[in-house]
């Protein structure tokens, strides 16, 4: 047997990597978060899957040597994924730091040499994902100019540094051809409960793909749509300026935003009281219940939430539904209780640790 | 994943449908999806840009571009069906023509409106070009890829800067 590799110190993340959940931005109670996301590769190597291990770790080696003239990296911290326990890859990729191919969580994509991230104050730059380099930035509620701005702050900085692969009629180029031109896929995480229990969600979801945006579940690409989360993004990146395709999310979520507003409204006024209990009874179960699989909580989380923004329930915050729907995942409770847990036994402990949040935040008084 | 339908083979399709304002989502195996008029190929099936990839390379397999390697990374457009990724920025010059296409039809355009970039063009950070290092790995991935004349050239010039 092999011995165990240090556990990964979450105290050395700036903020705990969690900052963007503190529901302290606009319009957080039905946008989790705002995500902004670049796409480069750096000139003269092959992109990450065709590339050598060697290849990979001079080209990470390089971008390490050009951080020192890049200020929105200071004083980052770098985190070799290579080097950490599959749960601990599985713990940063929860907390949506990592994505799950960087993480190496993917089957068809077993981690690589040389995957790494460097985490900032308010920036986060993944090495050697799909690309060489995906820029990232994270903002709580519905942010997109300064989520943006702060990650074209970081591209203008280290692309001064660094070389990256420009074609003058196609753009930033990339591996997946989805991605070339501006590499830039702006999203949101919003949550949804009106328009799916008024059955709106369809044409609503539709709607916004005729606008060229396209949806997907809690965990981006590929993930199944749990507990209401919907995550809207851009679908094309090429053709369009950075500030058209801005423009164009902050429009239709905009919008969606006032559908949902609005399919609360008819819910309380058409089925008041069928509502009201189906949203108690949500949060009776996750205050009583002593085992919950992650789709439960996440499903009766989604129905406090809802409790929540229509007053229902006071006393509670939408920061602590937000840590909830975070620190209730599997790597995340494993991490708690410092041991690898199966299945029914992180049942157990997801129902334990939703049900001390709720008592020890509050909330459930009439 | 097991198929909805059967409950016994390996669920191979995944279909995300929108029926009377739900969401629904339906896991099948290759079988179940053929009997529901689901069609599929095995390239479908391997990413999601399968059926995009093949049409158009179905149109341009008549020019030259098809058989060709790219001559950084000698990657060729078989090699792009089959993983619906590039092997390298030098790809996009090496198979203009079918990605142009396909650029068009996945982003309605193929031309970038965004941001212009020039590279710096000396810097500490700039690699020294073509490093002995990415040479041989070069070299490396043109044998292993049986493209001789490039791993000949390739050697040649390792041959020089030893």
């Amino acid at each position: 047997m092999t011995s165990p590799r240090p556990a990964l110190d979450l105290s050395l993340l700036p903020d705990g990597g969690v900052r963007w959940l503190d529901a302290s931005g606009p319009n957080a109670d039905v946008v989790i978060s705002t995500r902004m996301r670049l796409a480069r590769n750096v000139s003269g190597y092959a992109f990450t899957g065709r590339a050598r291990d060697g290849e990979r770790l001079r080209m990470l080696a390089q971008v390490r040597d050009a951080l020192g003239a890049v200020p929105s990296l200071r004083g980052s911290l770098l985190v070799r994924l290579e080097e950490l326990s599959t749960v601990d890859r599985q713990l940063l990729h929860e907390r949506h730091v990592v994505s799950k191919e960087l993480a190496g969580l993917d089957p068809q994509h077993p981690i690589r040499s040389g995957a790494a991230v460097f985490l900032g104050e308010s920036v986060g730059l993944l090495v050697n994902e799909e690309d060489h380099l995906r820029l990232q930035a994270l903002r709580s509620g519905f942010a997109v100019p300064q989520a943006f701005e702060a990650v074209h702050q970081l591209d203008h900085e280290l692309g001064s540094q660094v070389p990256y692969a420009f074609h003058r009629e196609f753009g930033f180029l990339t591996a997946c051809p989805t991605n070339a031109g501006t590499g830039l896929r702006a999203s949101v995480l919003i949550h949804l409960p009106g328009l799916v229990l008024t059955k709106e969600i369809g044409k609503v979801l539709s709607g916004l793909q005729q606008m060229g945006l396209t949806y997907r579940g809690l965990y981006g690409e590929g993930s199944e749509v749990v507990g209401n989360f919907f995550q809207l993004s851009n679908q094309t990146t090429l053709g369009r300026s950075e500030e058209e395709l801005q423009d164009l999310l902050v429009r239709v979520v905009r919008h969606v935003i006032e559908r949902e507003e609005e399919a609360r409204r008819v819910l309380v006024r058409d089925a008041g009281y069928i509502i009201e209990d189906k949203l108690w009874r949500a949060y009776g179960t996750l205050r009583y219940a002593r085992s919950l699989t992650f789709d439960e909580a996440m499903n009766y989380l989604s129905g406090v939430r809802l409790a929540v923004g229509l007053k229902l329930i006071t006393g509670l915050t939408v920061y602590t539904l937000n840590k909830l729907l975070i620190f209730a995942q599997s790597a995340h409770l494993a991490h708690l209780e410092q041991r690898t847990l199966t299945e029914s036994e992180a049942n157990l402990v997801r129902a334990k640790y939703v049900r001390q949040a709720l008592v020890s935040e509050g909330g459930g008084v009439e | 994943m097991i198929c909805d339908t059967c409950q016994e083979r390996d669920a191979v399709v995944h279909l995300t449908r929108i029926v009377d304002n739900a969401v629904t989502q339906l896991h099948l195996c290759e079988k179940c999806a053929a009997a529901k008029g689901v069609e599929t190929t095995v390239a479908v099936a391997q990413h999601p840009l399968g059926d995009i990839l093949q049409a158009v390379q179905q149109q341009a397999s008549t020019t030259s571009e098809d058989a060709a390697a790219c001559s950084f990374c000698g990657a060729t457009a078989r090699d792009f069906r089959a993983t619906g990724r590039l092997g390298c920025p030098h790809c996009y010059d090496a198979m203009e023509k079918s990605l142009r296409e396909l650029l068009r039809r996945l982003h309605g355009s193929s031309r970038h409106v965004g941001q212009r970039y020039d590279a710096p063009v000396t810097h500490v950070a700039t690699p020294k070009p073509d490093s002995i290092h990415d040479l041989r790995d070069r070299l490396q991935r043109a044998v292993e890829t049986e493209l001789f004349e490039l791993a000949a050239e390739l050697r040649d010039r390792i041959k020089v800067i030893e």
